[in-house]
């Protein structure tokens, strides 16, 4: 049985159209990564898988409840991590999961345990008796997770878990996240905005844009089906020159989304070893200096481009604004 | 049952909480005496204003009482916003937690503030001479007009919270409803003396309910029936403002 099917889901905000026909599933005991840009519609669908709030049309199904018509069924076998904090300033870490329990009807010395042993497997025990206002971004987060794991549910959500954290913090989020998949027997929902972080934690992603899933499929799937490499070519010149020497690029034969990072020209090719020395014979041809040349099997920052034809930093930062 | 358990659980919290905030806890007990002490003694001269009570101070505690209580009412929904910005309400909607409990935790505690409240005046006003002239049921009429007369505001105050999701919205609200509402009341001076345009609108004022009854059982002992009804009065207010304030949570939620 799948963990959360969702179809054709619609929700307006007024002006914008946050879900678009949004339809996926999610297979028992996965961790699944829903991946887009700020906007995209990641954190609407989370809402609406949560009972957060309610879709305009289209169904979606948590655990084999719907999530519009038994929405407390459905509260009772998940956990939500929501992207910002839900975490109580004034409680310390103890009371703030004794409530969470209590509010899922759990009591008595069961109750105690579970959190005493939720405190030892986020590494709060230390801290356990401290009020919450004193934790770092790193150890709230980490409350907020055993917050969500309190009652044993079936299915996870994490919405952008590592967002706000520095690097050392997300790294050892991942390390936590993929040991909880397997130690939990969860299924996992994490929805990023990280292509990296999808990569490395879900076994499956979908591909959100503009309210849609554009694709689906194991990571490593998507980019082989994208198949050839990318070069990259860094010139010494200054960027403005960077959009001529793109021009050049896409004149040869067998380049194709090409574009332009600043003093970095990017395309994709069949066979990078072939393609490099036509690239670089015919940018110095022209009087472009190359500071260097790398080529890379394609990433999921190819693969949005490519199915989506937007890039997906500027994506990203649109979505914010 | 489940709602009843939670929102023990979450007044518990909430208490819990506030303990740990001193500053909070100072105002709470000092501010009602400053009210007392300076309108105490900025009327104290003008004797038609006691209507009936044997001391001006005598007949504005009763009424400083039941000010304190629905201003702290009125006020108690920033708890709303705070709990609303710190994304705990999302993290209870999203377990099974009851709306209702979620306000009623709420509401409580407003209520429970403001019989710890009265405990303060009548302490204060008894060193200052002011007797509880309806014996036992006395006290127990002002705490249940305190107690009341807070979930009915704390009720409107959370529903508005959920509507307007903003502090600055809610400072301006609370200020809106609460000043006029007071000077609409006989809290200050007997009814009496006001105008008779006031004295009809102040008939449909819960505050006025709330100070009416709390008066009749500090200043004159009785009458108890009417004193009974304006204690129903308030309790059905709060059902009503508790109920607004449970169904806000669906407006709150087509909103996210």
């Amino acid at each position: 049985m799948d963990a959360i099917v969702t179809e054709d889901l619609q929700k307006r905000y007024k002006a914008v159209q946050a879900l678009d026909g949004l339809s996926f599933s999610v297979r028992e005991g996965e961790v699944f990564g829903l991946l887009g840009p700020n906007g995209a519609g990641k954190s609407t669908t989370v809402r609406v898988l949560t009972t957060l709030t309610h879709p305009d049309s289209g169904r979606a199904l948590v655990a084999g409840e719907d999530v519009v018509r038994h929405p407390n069924r459905v509260r009772r076998a998940i956990g939500y991590v929501a992207q910002d904090s839900g975490v109580d300033w004034e409680a310390t870490g103890r009371e703030n999961l004794l409530l969470q329990g209590r509010i899922h009807a759990m009591a008595g010395p069961k109750l105690h345990a579970r959190v005493d042993e939720l405190l030892g497997l986020l590494g709060l025990t230390d801290a356990a008796d401290r009020v919450a206002r004193g934790y770092s971004g790193g150890m709230k987060r980490r409350l907020d997770i055993a917050l969500g794991l309190v009652h044993r549910p079936k299915v996870l959500f994490l919405d952008e878990p590592t967002t706000g954290l520095d690097p050392e913090a997300r790294s050892l989020m991942w390390v936590e996240v993929e040991r909880l998949a397997a130690e939990e027997g969860l299924t996992i929902l994490l929805t990023t905005h990280y292509l990296e972080e999808a990569d490395r934690l879900a076994e499956r992603v979908a591909i959100v844009s503009r309210g849609k899933i554009v694709v689906e499929g194991p990571p490593d799937e998507l980019k082989a089906g994208l198949r050839g490499e990318s070069v990259t070519v860094e010139l010494e010149e200054a960027d403005h020159r960077a959009r001529e020497a793109a021009e050049i690029v896409r004149t040869i034969d067998g380049t194709s989304e090409v574009k332009v990072e600043g003093r970095h020209v990017r395309s994709r090719v069949p066979n990078g070893a072939q393609a490099i020395p036509a690239i670089l014979s015919a940018l110095d041809g022209r009087g472009f200096p190359v500071a260097s040349v790398t080529t890379a099997r394609p990433s999921l920052d190819d693969v949005y481009l490519h199915y989506t034809g937007r890039e997906f930093a500027a994506e990203d930062e649109e979505g914010t604004k | 049952m489940q709602t009843a358990r939670q929102t023990a659980w979450m007044v518990v919290r909430q208490g819990r909480n506030l303990m740990r905030e001193p500053i909070w806890i100072a105002m709470m007990v000092i501010q009602p005496m400053l009210w007392l002490l300076l309108y105490g003694q900025l009327f104290s001269k003008v004797a038609p204003l006691r209507s009936g009570a044997s001391s001006y101070i005598e007949f504005l505690t009763p009424g400083i009482v039941c000010m304190n209580a629905f201003f702290g009412g009125s006020w108690s929904g920033m708890a709303m916003i705070s709990d609303l910005d710190r994304h705990v309400i999302d993290r209870f909607l999203a377990a099974p937690a009851s709306r209702l409990a979620i306000i009623l935790s709420q509401v409580v505690r407003a209520g429970v503030t403001a019989i710890l409240q009265a405990i303060i005046l009548l302490a204060v006003g008894y060193l200052l001479g002011v007797r509880v002239h309806g014996g036992v049921l006395g006290f127990l009429v002002v705490f249940a007009a305190a107690f009341l007369l807070a979930t009915v505001f704390a009720g409107f105050s959370h529903g508005v919270a959920l509507l307007l999701r903003r502090e600055a919205s809610m400072i301006a609200t609370a200020n809106f409803v609460g000043l006029p509402l007071m000077f609409l009341s006989s809290i200050l001076i007997g009814a009496a003396l006001m105008p008779g345009w006031i004295q009809e609108i102040s008939r449909f004022n819960p505050v006025n309910w709330g100070v009416q009854a709390a008066r009749n059982a500090v200043v004159f002992d009785g009458p108890w029936g009417p004193t009974a009804v304006y204690l129903l009065l308030l309790l059905a207010a709060t059902a009503a403002t508790s109920g607004f304030a449970t169904w806000s949570f669906r407006a709150y939620q087509r909103s996210i």
